[in-house]
């Protein structure tokens, strides 16, 4: 007599979210069968230090790969082929190398890809970073003296720019809003983190968009294949070596176009991470995480948000792993509710900006200490409350902060 | 089980503290001190806590 057969979980993404999913399955006890496919080449790797450390040199590239769990020394992984496309129905992924992988269960953790420029411009000298590849090559063309854009102020423009000052490059910045990282930290907090750019050497081209990129057409090194200006919008023309694209990234879920699933800004699930469809049923077989995943945190209210924080991959991860096994024994999930604590840094000249909370629902922003130009704590509020907080330095007062967040917001 | 942590890459993100605070602590001017031996009851916490570093700098040796 022999039991079940063996079942498979398929976890499509091999990032830190696919790494941590696969180490939630075991940690949870399941036993069969566990694929993880990856587009890219490489075992799981860590990506912040791409635009900051290893960008700079301090830090080997060959030193990214992630730590994993003994308990993923018998997880298959599938490296080099990204899914293609998803059925619920018959239960199977296809790999965009024609294999069909059968599953019980499916996870995703397909991630986000850069946007790229529409505008047409040459290849050479032009980059993105979110892969290794991209920060190697990156990396080659950032050289004393070169003229660096970038386009794109979120914390990737930013920290590049600051890199790219730290390297020696001469750097501009050309984005759309009114200050650097706007969206995330607000107008009052976004101008300080200018004027520090602006005491480093950056040029700031602020509620400006590329019109513009031109070839490199004069002078000895003339080459029609690689960028030699960025023009802008109020015709400001600014010569180029380097065009860094910093700008934001969109969900990988076109290989989920015919599941059925709520798919309009990633992956809609549910607090179990469980995703859900079009009519917002969850499934108890496909499970969301990492960045690609829109779900509430029941820290701050029941919106489904996509959160691109590198503690959200294992946060995620963790939740949805346990509710895909319960899933599968046709079980009910923990019924405690999901409420992780939002967590982000960014590394710029030296100083760290380090946040936790939740910024975007907040309504006012309050300097609690500090000077915003030197180290500080900002408060942010919603209706009175505080739901999250952002410094620089002052580590003792932020960890304090983040302990009475936690205790106040926990849901009841 | 012992704990190590590569003091090059730490850069006193402090995740680690709240994952193991028996285990990782930031000092009165914010740097890493923690225990380089700790209890197998502390094993959870302490894989948390190499999970959650940003550096990846906190290995376990058995």
């Amino acid at each position: 007599m022999t039991g079940a057969p063996a079942q498979r979980v398929v976890v499509a993404g091999a990032s830190l979210g696919g790494l941590r999913a696969a180490e939630g399955l075991r940690a949870a006890g399941f036993t069969g069968e566990v694929v993880v496919v990856g587009d890219e080449p490489h075992m799981p790797y860590n990506r912040p230090p791409l635009s900051k450390e290893a960008l700079a040199g301090d830090l080997a590239f060959s030193a990214l790969e992630f730590r994993r769990r003994k308990s993923v020394d018998d997880v298959t992984w599938r490296l080099g082929s990204a899914v293609a496309e998803a059925s619920l129905g018959t239960r199977e992924v296809v790999l965009t190398d024609g294999s069909v992988l059968p599953f019980d269960g499916l996870v995703v953790a397909t991630g986000l890809r850069v946007r790229r420029l529409t505008l047409p411009a040459p290849e050479g000298g032009r980059y993105a970073v979110r892969t290794l590849e991209d920060a190697v090559a990156l990396r080659a063309d950032l050289r004393p003296g070169a003229r660096v854009v970038v386009i794109g102020a979120g914390f990737i423009g930013c920290e590049v720019a600051a890199t790219a000052v730290g390297l020696g490059c001469e750097v501009d910045v050309v984005a759309p809003e009114d200050v650097p990282m706007q969206r995330p930290l607000g107008p009052e907090v976004g101008a300080a983190m200018r004027r520090r750019h602006e005491a480093h050497g950056v040029r700031m081209h602020l509620g400006r968009l590329p019109a513009v990129v031109e070839a490199r057409s004069t002078g000895a090194d003339a080459d029609p294949g690689r960028v030699g200006a960025v023009v802008l919008d109020d015709g400001t023309r600014l010569p180029a070596d380097v065009v860094v694209e910093a700008l934001g990234c969109v969900p990988n879920t076109e290989w989920l176009a015919a599941t059925g699933l709520d798919i309009a800004d990633g992956v809609r699930t549910d607090g179990w991470m469980r995703a859900l469809d079009l009519e917002g049923r969850p499934r108890p077989d496909v499970v969301a995480v990492g960045d690609v995943a829109r779900f509430p945190n029941a820290l701050f209210d029941d919106v489904p948000r996509r959160v691109e924080h590198w503690s959200i991959p294992t946060d995620t991860a963790k939740r949805a792993a346990p509710a895909l096994v319960a899933g599968l024994a046709g079980a009910d999930p923990d019924p405690a509710p999901f409420a992780p604590m939002p967590s982000f840094w960014s590394d710029q000249y030296g100083a760290r900006i380090q946040s936790f909370g939740s910024l975007g629902v907040a309504d006012t922003v309050r300097v609690l200490e500090g000077d915003l130009d030197g180290e500080f704590v900002a408060g942010y509020e919603r209706g009175g409350d505080l739901v999250g907080v952002v410094g620089v330095g002052l580590m003792p007062s932020l960890m304090k902060l983040r302990a009475e967040m936690i205790t106040a917001l926990q849901p009841r | 089980m012992k704990i190590v942590v590569d003091m090059d890459l730490c850069a006193d993100h402090g995740q680690c503290v709240y994952a193991a605070p028996d285990v990782f602590q930031l000092d009165d001017n914010g740097k890493l001190v923690y225990k380089t031996e700790a209890d197998e009851s502390q094993r959870d916490l302490v894989e948390e806590a190499a999970d959650v570093c940003p550096m990846q700098a906190i290995s376990i040796e058995d």
